[in-house]
């Protein structure tokens, strides 16, 4: 590969190059630029915040995505050399490489405060539950199953409070153990 | 407290300094503007009822009442961070402007690096670097939970960080091989910290202090080499030892490509200046460009700060 745009660094032997785990690799741009297999697109990956939960495509322009380990996304504010052997490049965003995609409560509360489908708003008992982790009935929702941004209306707006996995009228909070708080 | 003892003679008000050590400090926050602005992160604290009182000095660090910061709604949104009222010094030193290329070297576990994302409106490059793998999880913990993305985590020594993985000495256009500006909050004996951990200096002793002497100037000698001429080099310890600041920084100005550059702290915040002399030895003058911060000056915990230019 020689297109400096594309990082999926890799050769033309006749195997394919495998995801390799213990370093951040670009995502290629397109398709057509897709070099390791079951890598996601940056196309693919902007089009599905937008798709899902109607995030602007512009909301990306800074960043470059990247993949480390098995499907995990990162979104990084610039652009370096790739692969780049680092602990840690910006913000964990998504989990790809299975059924559905998953977002982080991280990139939902930085990223979705645009959202416009999919946000499920929840009342103030509502939200602390949802804080500390607690699943439970849901059943005036109405939208999509699967990974909705749970938010809370605070000082003045409605503001990402995580992810949650809604199915059969209930809502399951998916805040990591280290980020539940008990806020009653 | 014997430690303390040995700086009567930098104070004429040592009895104040030595209550000031012994009364806890107050729970203190400082607003990630990342997320959200200062005005609407007081306003969701008054509508849950925390009290809090906003510094003298800094808009965006606020003195909590009671209650720790961890339980909050804005603290869950990532919009505070728990961060004590002295160690929002450093970066403000630094003075890190977006789109710059910015090294943290002893990063974990991150307030002053979440305060310089926040300080570059998180563009550019910021690498947080630190030895210890296990503190760096808490680095990258709480970046997220800021919703940080300029920042690149590395697992190096700081006293020979390579350039390496950044394409160093290859063709690559987005390589990286010298940084803008570095902050070196080296590991210390801690002194100053002694309002927030009582035991802090249960096991001080001088040979701790001289070997991490070593250390201190190994860190900021590698700062200084990694930094382009013309850029800065914030140098900060939290603590009082003449030994761990005005001697390391007198010895970089011997070895190193670099001259301490006058910095004003900010309004509101009293420090002393560096000392020139002690036990005997005499340091460089410009070391008065320095920043002592005594406990009993700003009701914080205890600090030392230097700015400093790299030179051609």
């Amino acid at each position: 590969m020689t297109d400096a745009n594309d990082s999926d660094a890799g050769t033309n032997d006749a195997t394919p190059p495998e995801n390799d785990g213990q370093r951040f690799d670009r995502l290629p741009a397109t398709a057509a630029e897709r070099v390791v297999p079951g890598r996601p697109t940056r196309e693919e990956v902007v089009g599905w915040w937008e798709q899902r939960y109607g995030v602007p495509p512009e909301t990306w322009e800074g960043h470059t995505f990247w993949e480390k380990g098995n499907g995990k996304l990162w979104a990084f504010a610039a652009d370096v050399v790739s692969p780049i052997a680092v602990e840690g490049l910006g913000l964990r965003i998504l989990r790809t490489r299975q059924e559905h995609w998953k977002p982080s409560t991280n990139a939902v509360q930085r990223f979705a405060t645009e959202a416009t489908k999919n946000v499920v708003v929840l009342d103030g008992d509502e939200a602390t539950r949802f804080a500390k982790g607690e699943d439970q009935e849901l059943p005036r929702w109405d939208g999509d199953w699967g990974y909705v941004v749970a938010a809370h209306e605070i000082a003045g707006a409605v503001e990402p409070i995580g992810v949650g996995l809604y199915l059969h009228g209930e809502l399951r909070s998916t805040v990591p153990k280290g980020r539940r708080e008990d806020l009653s | 407290m014997q430690p303390l003892e040995r700086y009567a003679s930098l104070l004429d008000d040592y009895d104040a300094f030595r209550t000031a050590c012994e009364r806890p400090l107050p729970s203190v926050v400082r607003v990630n503007t990342l997320k959200a602005s200062i005005e609407r992160a007081r306003d969701a604290l008054d509508a849950e009822g925390v009290a809090y009182e906003a510094t003298d000095w800094h808009p965006g660090v606020l003195r909590l009442d009671e209650r720790g910061p961890g339980t909050s709604w804005p603290y869950f949104h990532g919009w505070l961070h728990g961060q004590e009222e002295v160690s929002a010094l450093p970066a403000l030193a630094l003075d890190p402007q977006p789109g710059e290329v910015v090294w943290d070297a002893c990063a974990a576990p991150g307030s002053k690096t979440t305060q310089i994302a926040d300080l570059m409106d998180d563009t550019g490059v910021l690498v947080g670097n630190d030895n210890n793998l296990g503190r760096l999880s808490a680095l990258r913990h709480n970046a997220e939970r800021l919703g940080i993305t300029n920042l690149a985590v590395t697992n190096q020594d700081a006293r020979n960080f390579s350039f390496k993985p950044f394409g160093d000495r290859t063709e690559d256009e987005k390589r990286i091989e010298a940084f803008d500006r570095a902050l070196v909050d080296a590991p210390c004996s801690c002194e100053g910290t002694i309002r927030k951990n009582p035991d802090a200096l249960a096991r001080w002793s001088m040979e701790h202090v001289k070997g991490i002497v070593g250390i201190q100037k190994g860190i900021l000698r590698r700062a200084i080499q990694a930094t382009r001429p013309g850029g800065t080099v914030v140098y900060s310890t939290c603590t009082f030892a003449p030994e761990e600041n005005e001697a390391v920084l007198d010895h970089a100005l011997d070895e190193a490509n670099c001259e301490i550059v006058e910095w004003d702290a900010p309004e509101g915040f009293e420090t002393d200046p560096g000392i020139t002399e002690w036990n005997g030895e005499e340091y460089d003058s410009s070391v008065e460009l320095a920043h002592r911060v005594y406990p009993h000056r700003n009701d914080t915990g205890g600090f030392f700060c230097a700015k400093l230019e790299v030179t051609a």
